[in-house]
């Protein structure tokens, strides 16, 4: 038998009841060990943490039933194990199943769970190929496999994913650029130390490291917090004083799509609203200022007016036709200036008085004619918010999701190379060192843009750093 | 009308630092060497920078040094300066490097060469490789004399149809004005190789009398000296050392630079073949990076007989008058006389991924090549080379496997791998950055790591075994016992480490666990270690590095373990890649183009996946079961 590292992985789909989470390799037993408690051992947890593994001297394909339990000494589930033990298995290691029932969260949890005590995040088939290597099955079964891992790429995502990852894409290659800076910096003073010298350098990386850590940690938090905030993009409202907005709210609110909860928003007063239009969900604004009889921005002060359109993904500016522009709309599209968004015509239906010339040399929004009383124009709204979403003009609020666990445990990876270089800097150790730790971190955010790093660092030096006799 | 003259089993072709260690490698081994130059005075030549070593490129010495290569011991006879860059740093990226008597240098390879037994010097051009049926047969020299042989190893350097070219002047010569090789391209392309067209340059050389070297800054060299060849000791070579002098350009400079910049063959298109981006000619710095105000520029002596210096730094391909112009803005060279012109020089070289990690071409049987001839730059990288082709031709003449130091093992193993694997666009130099695991691959254990290959191989011989041997058993006993001898929280031991600011003990300690803190080392540890025993200066720093950084290179070899795991993973010569299910396109073209020896030298050829990999694994696995399958069925078990 191959001796590779341990794995895990979802072995069932991810809807449904029960999930399956399974681990292969010579650590599974180990791992399943230190994270499963019998019903016994519940009472007293403190004493489980000392004892022995229970999986042991348990022999190979028996169940046994108890309890998932985190860290922090949190149940996370009820669960099932089945024990199969080497060569005796699918993949002809030690394998364990873990049945668990808590719904997709759940076994997600389950899973960082183990991938904190040591197991690796299998890849797309790896199970299968290891059955293959160890001899389990037979080519023709592995092909078949491998050829489903070749064309997972092919699956289109979904738009809304896609531009999700692009975010984070981009969030990431900001670090890597960062480091690989960092590292062509080192570089070229090692190459040619005549030339580049490193007085002062490691306090600056200090700093540097540091701040790439914080911005590492932020996006690991976001994935903890899951990722319901994430998946709208935030639209608010705006417009003056019976221009239209709460019968706007509704028309969009339109019973049947209203997603269920209401989700606090991060201004305090804010209440979000999730609605779904097309492929693409808003979490809709609202506000206890924004009753159709307040004045928004007298309401609730300029400044937080301010700070609340910021936080903004989209704009809709709810116009009343059927009077001319007044202050308080010159107020509030010197606001909206240089934001994202769309005005809406309303009162399409009445007589238009506004001059529409002076609008548009106000604020250079498209506009839609829009008639609350009779949802015309509705349509093209949504329509116009789903265009602008797939064509990139309008994205998600600035926080970063991660959207797999497979990228979450690359950045778990990086987060922790950058934490041995703070300790390496602060052991005092010297500059060639860092480089161990910065590659490691480097490569790791790699894999999350699929990038390799063969020639970077060569090419950031030559780039970069005038070298050479 | 041809002859034919005696057979000899090695033709080298080139007399430069590849060509010569080359050539002494396969002689000592006990073969009949004849070793071609076109001219027998420019042996071991220096056409560019008066220096050995550097950082990196002194790794490169002292591991050519510790397979029983020439080099080392060359520059510690012919050396003027000797200094050791980067002490502030880490050991790992220590790198010695040593001004040369550029004359005294060659004069005493030359006199190494034609004093070494089985080796037979000879002026000439080669115009034909003779190669039958995939098989190298000989050589055919321009006068038409045929030698057969065994084995050749082309070390052309910058040769093969060579043009140096400053302003509108273009001479079709080598350096030096040497008369270049004309003859050998056309023949390659004939065996069909494919050619590259790759360019390098050259500072101008100044009368030393012409130099004010009150505006400079004196670069002395180090007092306490370490000698590139560990046969030789630091006092046997000691002596006076002379200085380089620093000065900078200015603005001025880089005025008259971008106001001609129009008469430079590089940017008028005259020069078409690649330039390295490591040396980069003054005008492409001064474009490139446009936002430096100043560059620096070393002056180098070229030699002890000599008053000729180079100026490091400003190597030009400018017309005269120009070059002339912007060295007089330099502070110090206002007045300076230019004995020889800054040129830039065009050569032919080959696509080193057509080589195996043996550097044999993989299509033509008992035909090595080397050095700058394949594409990379630097005396250094042409030695490194040059000893592992001589190593290998020497080997196959006795039917033995090639010696190939993988990336974890020697820079040499870098730089070998990253031609035939990356192949390179430019003339590829050494770089520390190069190396992934360099904490392991450092200038002072370059003997620890490679003497006893050189032993097996038969360029060590058995009293410098023995004396290896030796050293390697002092550091492993020294650092053993340090890893057992523990020290109490006794008033001695506070005392001393208050005295060198050193947090006091809590409890006892092991020697070996205190020598890790950056403000101690084995030194200074000689206060508290009471059974200390008398041990060589060499050892004390083994074992000083083994010690204190004990964490990083474990933590180094445990990436080594991981990478070896591929590296062990043979391909067979004789793999179809169409057989092998589901590779991606780009990568079935690729791994055709290249055919890696292993699945590990496979994963760093571009453009090939992991998943790739994966397939690759899967399938050998396969023909591997099918194999032992047959072997079970056929072997008679049953």
């Amino acid at each position: 038998m191959m001796d590779y590292d341990t794995i895990a992985g979802i072995a069932s789909g991810m809807g449904g009841g029960i999930g399956i989470v399974r681990i292969s390799g010579k650590e599974a037993i180990r791992i399943i060990g230190e994270v499963f408690c019998t019903k016994k051992e519940i009472e007293n947890l403190q004493e489980k943490r000392k004892s022995n593994n229970y999986f042991l001297k348990k022999s190979s394909h028996t169940i046994h039933y108890g309890f998932i339990v985190d860290d922090e000494n949190v149940i996370l589930d009820e669960v099932i194990v089945l024990l199969m033990k080497a060569p005796k298995s699918y993949t002809c290691e030690d394998v364990v199943e873990i049945d668990a029932h808590g719904g997709p969260f759940v076994i997600k949890k389950i899973l960082e769970l183990l991938i904190h005590h040591g197991a690796r995040l299998a890849e797309a088939g790896e199970f299968t190929k290891r059955a293959f290597l160890n001899g389990r099955i037979d080519l023709a079964q592995a092909e078949a496999v491998m050829k489903m891992i070749s064309s997972k790429s092919e699956f289109a995502l979904n738009s809304a994913m896609k531009q999700l990852e692009g975010r984070v894409s981009s969030y990431i290659e900001e670090i890597r650029q960062e480091i690989l800076y960092h590292m062509g910096y080192i570089e070229s003073a090692l190459d040619d130390p005549e030339h580049y010298d490193l007085e002062g350098f490691s306090s600056r990386l200090y700093h540097v490291t540091k701040e790439e850590i914080q911005k590492l940690k932020n996006i690991l938090d976001n994935f903890e917090n899951g990722r319901m905030h994430s998946e709208g993009i935030r639209t608010v409202i705006v417009g003056k004083p019976n221009a239209g907005k709460s019968s706007l709210m509704n028309l969009l609110l339109d019973e049947e799509r209203a997603i269920v909860t209401d989700v606090a928003g991060t201004t305090r007063d804010i209440l979000e609203e999730r609605v779904q239009i097309g492929d693409i969900v808003l979490n809709l604004a609202d506000t206890a200022g924004i009753h159709d009889t307040d004045d928004f921005v007298e309401h609730m002060g300029v400044e937080k007016a301010k700070e609340y359109l910021n936080q903004a993904d989209f704009i809709i500016y709810v116009v009343d036709t059927s009077v001319p522009l007044d202050f308080s709309d010159l107020q509030i599209m010197e606001l909206l200036s240089g934001k994202k968004g769309v005005i809406l015509l309303n009162k399409s239906d009445l007589d238009i008085v506004l001059n529409r010339e002076e609008l548009k040399e106000k604020l250079d929004w498209d506009c839609i004619s829009f008639s609350s009383k009779t949802a015309e124009g509705l349509p093209e709204l949504e329509q116009y918010m789903i265009n602008s979403f797939l064509e990139g003009d309008i994205s998600y609020n600035d926080q970063i999701y991660l959207t797999s666990m497979r990228h979450r445990e690359a950045v778990e990876d990086a987060y922790q190379s950058l934490k041995q270089l703070m300790h390496t800097i602060e052991d005092g150790m010297t500059e060639d060192l860092f480089i161990i730790d910065m590659m490691d971190a480097y490569k790791k955010l790699g894999l999350i843009n699929g990038e390799t790093a063969s020639e970077d660092l060569i090419n950031k030096i030559f780039e970069e750093f005038c070298m050479g006799k | 009308m041809s002859y034919t003259y005696e057979e000899y089993d090695v033709v080298v072709i080139g007399a430069g630092h590849a060509g010569c260690e080359a050539a002494l490698a396969t002689a000592r081994l006990g073969f009949q060497t004849l070793i071609f130059t076109v001219s027998i005075d420019s042996i071991a030549m220096m056409p560019c920078n008066p220096n050995i070593g550097g950082s990196s490129k002194g790794h490169l010495v002292k591991e050519v040094d510790a397979l029983g290569g020439e080099m080392g011991k060359n520059i510690d006879k012919t050396y003027i300066q000797s200094k050791m860059l980067n002490l502030s740093k880490g050991p790992a990226v220590h790198s010695l490097r040593a001004q040369a008597d550029k004359q005294d240098y060659s004069r005493e390879m030359r006199k190494v060469l034609e004093n070494t037994e089985n080796l037979i010097l000879k002026q000439g051009e080669i115009a034909e490789v003779l190669v039958e049926e995939g098989k190298v047969k000989g050589v055919r020299t321009a006068s038409d004399a045929i030698y057969p042989c065994k084995m050749v190893i082309m070390c052309t350097g910058t040769y093969l149809q060579a043009r140096c070219i400053y302003g509108n002047v273009s001479n079709h010569t080598g350096p030096n004005g040497l008369a270049a090789a004309n003859l050998l391209t056309k023949n390659l392309v004939d065996l069909g190789i494919e050619i590259r067209r790759f360019k390098t340059g050259t500072p101008a050389r100044v009368d030393k009398r012409t130099i004010d070297f009150d505006k400079m800054m004196e670069q002395k060299g180090d007092d306490k000296i370490v000698p590139f060849s560990f046969t030789n000791k630091a006092e046997d070579i000691e002596k006076e050392q002379v200085s380089c002098w620093l000065t900078y350009t200015n603005e001025e400079t880089h005025k008259i630079i971008m106001d001609n910049i129009d008469r430079s063959p590089l940017y008028s298109g005259d020069i078409k073949g690649t330039g390295p981006r490591y040396c980069p000619s003054i005008e492409d710095k001064v474009v490139r990076f446009a936002d430096k105000e100043r560059h620096q520029v070393f002056l180098e002596p070229e030699g002890n007989y000599t008053n000729e210096m180079y100026i490091g730094g400003m190597s030009s391909s400018l017309p005269e008058d120009v070059q002339y112009a912007m060295y007089h803005t330099v502070p110090g060279l206002e007045h300076a006389t230019i004995v020889r012109n800054a040129y830039a020089i065009e050569y032919d070289c080959i696509n080193p991924i057509q080589l195996k990690p043996s550097l044999e071409f993989k299509d033509i049987d008992g035909f090595f090549s080397a050095g700058q001839a394949n594409g990379s730059s630097g005396y250094e990288e042409a030695a490194a080379q040059g000893i592992i082709a001589g190593i290998n031709a020497a080997r196959k003449l006795s039917g033995k496997e090639p010696i190939v130091l993988d990336r974890s093992q020697a820079y040499i193993g870098v730089l070998i791998d990253d031609l035939i694997t990356k192949g390179t666009n430019e003339p590829y130099r050494m770089m520390t950055s190069r190396a992934e695991y360099r904490l392991l691959l450092r200038q002072d254990n370059a003997d620890l790591r490679l003497t006893e290959i050189g032993y097996e191989v038969g360029l060590i011989d058995q009293e410098r075994y023995e004396a290896f041997c030796r050293k390697k058993e002092l550091i492993e006993k020294e650092v053993n016992r340090l890893k057992k001898t523990t020290v109490g929280t006794g008033k001695k031991v506070q005392e001393f480490l208050k005295l060198q600011n050193s947090t006091l003990l809590q409890s006892g300690s092991t020697i070996a666990e205190l020598l890790k803190r950056p403000e101690l080392s084995y030194d200074l540890l000689a206060e508290i270690d009471k059974e200390r025993p008398v041990l060589p200066e060499d050892v004390c720093e083994q074992v000083n590095i083994n010690l204190k950084y004990d964490g990083y290179i474990q933590r180094q070899m445990r990436q080594v373990a991981q990478f070896k795991k591929l590296e062990k993973k043979k391909i067979p010569e004789n793999i179809d890649y169409d057989e092998v299910y589901s590779l991606r396109k780009e990568a079935l073209q690729k791994l055709k183009e290249f055919r890696p020896t292993s699945v590990g030298q496979a994963s760093r050829i571009s453009g090939v996946s992991p998943t790739d990999i994966s397939v690759l694994l899967i399938y050998l696995e396969k023909i591997k079961n099918e194999k032992n399958e047959k072997s079970l069925r056929n072997g008679g078990l049953v």
